[in-house]
């Protein structure tokens, strides 16, 4: 037995009743209604695979009716019927959204095909919605680029901790890829086959995290027209990402501390106990530590969640990945844009080496981004980057050598001199001579 | 479970091939069939805005004429049947219900202006025959093209599909208790 379901909505009892019997000898699920209230309190009940809508009811018309129909789904294929053919009307309904049109009586062949092609149609719609979510969840779960101790470190933890149900928490500044790593524990797991739905708990509104959590039951509150599923139980046997956990209220923090223990709980306004089996991976830029010193984070809950804890390492603290990363970057945008930048210039790899990066990753690659739409190759040029690279100064000199913070210095004076040696040598007090033989020490270019 | 098939040719008398139809409807459902008359009002039935007649009407008028309650009433007629949405149909049967009316009218091949060809009418007959009754049977469409429960709303479909039930359609029937 098939579950797709109609809707058939016309006024006519015989139309109804005819449809109803054809799509019920078709396999269908199949509701009627005799006008557009009706159809509206129908699509309570939904969702429909199709709607077949009369154009011309008394009361509120077809077109009316498909107005408030796209309100509540606005996936629905619509397929309009009626007596009257007007090419005014069907291309308003079809303007509206409406899949195709049809003039009764309909020839049997004729109807057989086009729901033939508005299924078709739907189910090409709903794997392409698929194929984009599984093309996203490719593209996020990028293998992370590590040549520096300190992350292949981290990686190492991944495959350990991906192996296991654990809770894990991964901490690090802003842009150091937290999510990155949240995606390739989903991926080593066995949880790999199903979703991983992640939820930054930093980005909603306290009022609305609760329910993006949970879900909720239709009239749970003001506005809540509709059930929704919550994340967690979308998360059923993948993985929940809770990002920016140390921004969760106590309220809410009881909530999924209930959920972590139980692996139980109601949607928002229900009765009805829903389970789901996910395994959590937390990520916060916040000392958990001290906000449960501070009382604003439960201890019980710290500890339910902190059961194997990675720390991503700011991108300062870890030079050797700089270039990689910039090279990485630039090959993904140069493919993107079109463009055929390939390498960095020496004194572009200066700035990048130089720099402090407190945006970490993701400040690298807006930069490189930011480089490849301005610049017009072949190498990635210093004078393309963002003022903010090219200003920065790296604060922790103990990671550097002299040699190193000498390179970036003469390369960021001679940029401000645009070049011009004599005005850069005055600037560095030095002499001429000097600053072209660190030029060519160093590998500048003017 | 052997539920009696009535089978009523309800705008006149039998046709010569009525032992053949008997026969085919047979290798899907051997369960027992009787021909019986079914006098229904025909003219009551028919729509002049549409010059054909109701296949709703004509189903209603022949269930007055079932024997037995727990029986199956397939009644066959020469005339054009429609529903109001469609501008016409093969046939008409009541989902897992007692009653099924089949039009001879379109599998004619006179219908389409080729010369008249007994052979290919009753073997459509057969089919749409089998197919409404095994709607009445509780069968839906089924995706096999082969199948004889596979959707048909041309001629030439009719004549692609099987006569036969597929292992699917078959194993529903079982199910059901019907086979």
């Amino acid at each position: 037995m098939t579950d797709r379901r109609i809707l058939i909505v016309d006024d006519e009892q015989s139309v109804r009743g005819s449809l109803e019997e054809w799509f019920r000898e078709d396999g269908f699920q199949v509701e009627t209604a005799e006008d557009g209230l009706a159809a509206i309190r129908a699509m309570e009940r939904g969702p429909y695979d199709i709607i077949l809508l009369d154009l011309k009811m008394p009361g509120m018309d077809g077109i009316a009716v498909q107005k408030r129909v796209r309100e509540i789904d606005p996936r629905a294929t619509i397929i309009i019927l009626t007596a009257y053919a007007s090419v005014e009307t069907a291309v308003e309904a079809l303007k509206l959204g409406a899949f195709d049109y049809v003039t009764k009586p309909v020839d049997p062949d004729e109807l057989s095909n086009l729901v033939r092609n508005a299924l078709n149609a739907r189910a090409l719609a709903e794997e392409n919605v698929r194929l984009k979510e599984t093309v996203s969840e490719l593209t996020q779960a990028t293998p992370i680029l590590a040549v520096s101790a300190k992350m292949e470190h981290v990686l190492d933890l991944v495959r350990t901790v991906a192996e296991t149900d654990s809770s894990v928490v991964v901490r690090g500044e802003s842009g150091t890829g937290k999510e990155l790593i949240a995606r390739a524990i989903h991926a080593q797991s066995r949880r790999r086959y199903f979703p991983l739905v992640a939820v930054n708990a930093g980005s909603i509104p306290e009022t609305l995290l609760e329910s993006e959590l949970f879900g909720h039951e239709k009239g749970a509150y003001t506005g809540a027209q509709y059930r929704r599923k919550g994340k967690i139980e979308l998360a059923n046997g993948g993985t929940l990402f809770l990002d920016e956990i140390g921004d969760i209220s106590p309220k809410t923090q009881i909530d999924l501390l209930r959920v972590l223990e139980t692996h139980r709980f109601t949607r928002l306004g229900g009765n009805q106990e829903i389970e789901s089996d996910f395994r959590l991976v937390c990520a916060t830029h916040k000392n958990l530590e001290k906000l449960v010193e501070e009382e604003q984070f439960r201890e019980d809950l710290f500890y339910r969640i902190n059961v194997f804890n990675i720390q991503v390492p700011p991108l300062r603290e870890r030079p050797e990945d700089i270039l990689p990363l910039a090279r990485f970057f630039i090959e993904k945008y140069a493919r993107a844009m079109g463009k055929p930048v390939k390498a960095v210039a020496p004194e572009a790899e200066a700035v990048l080496l130089g720099y402090r990066w407190p945006g970490n990753v993701r400040e690298l690659e807006n930069a490189v981004e930011r480089a490849m739409v301005v610049g017009r190759g072949p190498a990635l040029e210093a004078r393309d980057l963002p003022v903010s690279a090219l200003n920065g100064a790296a604060d922790e000199p103990l990671a550097r050598s002299i040699a190193a913070l000498e390179k970036d210095h003469i390369a960021r004076v001679l940029s401000d001199c645009e070049g011009n040696v004599t005005r850069a040598a005055k600037v560095l007090d030095i002499d001429r001579a000097t600053l072209y033989n660190k030029l060519k020490r160093y590998g500048l270019r003017r | 479970m052997a539920v009696l098939i009535h089978l009523a040719f309800v705008d006149g008398r039998a046709p010569a091939w009525s032992d053949a139809l008997i026969a085919g409807v047979a290798e899907v459902f051997p369960n027992p069939i009787h021909t019986i008359a079914a006098p229904v009002d025909l003219p009551q039935c028919f729509v002049p805005s549409r010059q054909q007649h109701h296949a709703a009407l004509v189903l209603a008028a022949l269930l007055r004429h079932r024997p037995a309650p727990e029986s199956k009433i397939l009644g066959i007629v020469r005339v054009d049947l429609f529903v109001p949405v469609l501008t016409f149909v093969f046939g008409q049967a009541q989902l897992d219900g007692p009653g099924a009316v089949v039009s001879t009218y379109r599998l004619r091949s006179e219908f389409y202006g080729l010369p008249g060809d007994e052979g290919v009418l009753v073997e459509r007959t057969i089919k749409e025959c089998v197919h409404e009754l095994g709607h009445s049977f509780g069968l839906v469409h089924c995706d096999y093209y082969d199948c004889v429960m596979h959707a048909s709303s041309t001629v030439d479909e009719v004549d692609v599909r099987g006569a036969g039930l597929c292992g699917h359609c078959a194993s529903v029937l079982e199910g059901k208790g019907w086979a």
